[in-house]
């Protein structure tokens, strides 16, 4: 059965324009497939979870955490603890099943939280109401430290939510963006990262130079961007852990920028600008080698690998206006991918490897999209004044991306999508914000 | 040129660019939002008398120190031609200044396609210079793409004002 409904999912994934419908069957465990359908959230009950001890505020601040998690992604839909029949008063205690599919409850999440000094434990269950029973995998135990209690939270969301819709997890992510303060002809940018979520951000530098467009490193322990930090552009090294941070290139009269890593980390690709003229460029990271990718008058820039290090998709305006191109990991002239009108730009490839999702602007709106590796099947996930550069969940199956708007008082705001074009909403943060780039799912 | 004259210039036009850029000492720096110079926020007082020919307030207002350019174009425009003949012309006359140019973008395309786009504006207008006979190492580029307009509407008219490169020159800078 389990089987059947992955393939069932696998197949769903493969078609446009997908909805969302829960499928319910006597014997088998509640399950979200992703697929054209009814867009109809299945129906979850998360109980605050228990205080086992000393946990106060933790046990009600996670559970409300999960609970945002799963609500958030559309899939799910919370149902309000008033209309709760039964309590949950033990983590071990029976459970009356029926009391919860009186309510329409297809899942229970339960949950104990327990604090001892700085030391948390959170332990659950993710119950299918219908048959009564622990969905396979979905009951664990978490520990470490208080301050890491959201990370816990989004842990549980992570199990739940993979266990229901097969996709790996994606809530216990960082994200790496450009917070923005001043008028639109005098911004002050620095570099911040945040939860998944908009939560706990933390500024990475000062807004003493302009930086642009941040990535993380596949381990996520380093962060490349665009620096005007020594007078002109120049790709930067940073050091999450201790924020040391280094210039990367140091050829004068160039300019360099669009910086991303390869797949393992070993090597850099990134856009070198010399007498006007932009190619792409790789920086192999430990000897400091540099080859040479593309060789045009033209612009070639935001260069992205495919996950298996092989590809490196990137924008080139060769032929008139800027499309996209898929060439060799070793460079090489490239094939054009994007084939409808309008001008394509920031691709990025999916970390599953089947997508690529871009920038498009076409009559003077802007959209995120997203396309085949081969340019086919291309949809319009969003339609905005301007919508650019994309980043993808470390699942593959959302994106986020700057969104801003018009005029004097423009400001730029985060934003993020489901791959089906549902579930479009703001990320909370302080203020204005540019530029996000997901980190892998932490470990 | 060879590298280590490429270094030299470097370190030159780095060490001497300082008072006329307020970027390179942090966006926003002291100089408010009025004058006409390059990177939107750039207070002319200091820059010598407009009247004095030798003056950089002269450069700026009388000469002309920006071009402008269609969407999307490089090319630079018989009006543009005359202004940087000008341009040219004054920093022959007054080899004690080197210049950076700066290329932009409006802000209709992506962050990394404009920075493209503003370094080839300004490498049209470093080529252009050049071909007058302004020598090459008095000369650098910078591209903003669309970080720093200097006019804030989302219309045509902010637009084609935001696509420039704008020759701004460093005080005292003679190499």
């Amino acid at each position: 059965m389990r089987s059947a409904i992955r393939t069932l999912f696998a197949l769903a994934l493969g078609l446009t324009l997908a909805g969302v419908a829960p499928i319910q069957a006597q014997n088998a465990p509640p399950r979200i497939v992703i697929g054209p359908g009814v867009i109809e959230p299945m129906p979850i009950a998360i109980p605050t979870f228990i205080d086992e001890g000393g946990a106060g505020e933790y046990a009600r601040e996670i559970s409300r955490v999960v609970t945002s998690d799963l609500e958030g992604t559309g899939f799910f839909r919370n149902i309000p603890q008033d209309a709760y029949i039964s309590r949950i008063t033990s983590f071990d205690g029976g459970i009356a099943f029926e009391d919860w599919k009186a309510i329409n409850a297809q899942v229970l999440v339960t949950g104990a939280v327990s604090v001892s000094g700085d030391r948390i434990t959170v332990k659950f269950r993710a119950y299918d109401v219908f048959n009564g029973q622990v969905l396979e995998g979905a009951a664990l135990q978490f520990a470490g430290t208080t301050q890491g209690w959201r990370r816990m939270a989004h842990k549980v969301a992570d199990v739940v939510y993979s266990k229901i819709t097969g996709e790996g997890g994606y809530f216990d992510s960082r994200v790496v963006f450009v917070s923005e303060s001043g008028p639109k002809n005098q911004r002050l940018k620095r570099l911040a990262v945040m939860d998944y979520d908009g939560a706990n951000v933390q500024y990475l530098t000062d807004s003493s130079a302009i930086v642009l467009a941040p990535r993380f490193s596949p381990q996520g322990d380093r962060i490349l961007y665009t620096s005007y930090e020594s007078g002109f552009p120049r790709i930067t090294l940073l050091d999450v852990a201790s924020l040391r941070r280094q210039s990367l290139d140091e050829q004068p009269g160039t300019m360099t920028f669009a910086p991303r890593f390869s797949p393992d980390g070993q090597t850099v690709v990134f856009s070198l600008e010399r007498g006007g003229n932009t190619d792409i460029y790789a920086l192999a990271v430990g000897t400091g080698g540099l080859t040479q990718l593309t060789n045009a008058p033209s612009i070639e820039t935001a260069p992205s690998f495919s996950p298996d290090g092989r590809q490196i998709v990137f924008e080139s305006d060769r032929s008139g206006t800027p499309q996209i191109y898929v060439m060799p990991a070793s460079g090489g002239e490239g094939t054009r991918i994007s084939g409808g009108q309008g001008r394509y730009g920031t691709p990025v490839w999916s970390p599953r490897g089947d997508l690529i999702a871009f920038t498009k602007q076409h009559q003077g709106r802007f959209h995120i999209g997203v396309m085949r590796t081969d340019g086919s099947e291309e949809r319009l996930l969003t339609a905005s004044f301007l919508d650019e550069g994309p980043t993808w969940a470390p699942n593959g199956r959302v994106l986020m991306f700057t969104r801003e708007t018009s005029g004097a008082g423009g400001q730029a705001t985060l934003w993020s999508v489901d791959i089906t074009g549902r579930n479009l909403k703001q990320i909370p943060t302080e203020g204005p914000a540019s530029d996000p780039a997901w980190s892998p799912l932490l470990p | 040129m060879t590298l280590a004259a490429k270094s030299l210039l470097l370190i030159a036009t780095l060490a001497l660019a300082a008072c006329n850029n307020p970027d390179r000492y942090g966006a926003g720096g002291p100089g408010g939002a009025g004058g006409p110079g390059g990177a939107g926020g750039i207070d002319t007082t200091g820059l010598g008398d407009p009247n004095n020919p030798t003056s950089i307030a002269y450069f700026n207002q009388r000469v002309g120190d920006r071009v402008l350019f269609a969407v999307d174009q490089s090319t630079i425009s018989p009006e543009g031609r005359a202004v940087l003949t000008a341009q040219a012309q004054w920093l022959m006359t007054n080899t004690g200044y080197a210049a950076i140019i700066e290329g932009h973008a409006d802000e209709q395309g992506t962050r990394e396609y404009n920075l493209a786009l503003g370094a080839r504006r300004a490498a049209a207008v470093q080529n252009f210079l050049i071909s007058q006979g302004v020598p090459a190492n008095r000369l650098r580029t910078i591209s903003y793409g669309k970080e720093r307009p200097i006019e804030v509407c989302s219309t045509e008219a902010c637009y084609s004002q935001n696509r420039r490169a704008v020759t701004v020159l460093s005080v005292g800078a003679g190499v």
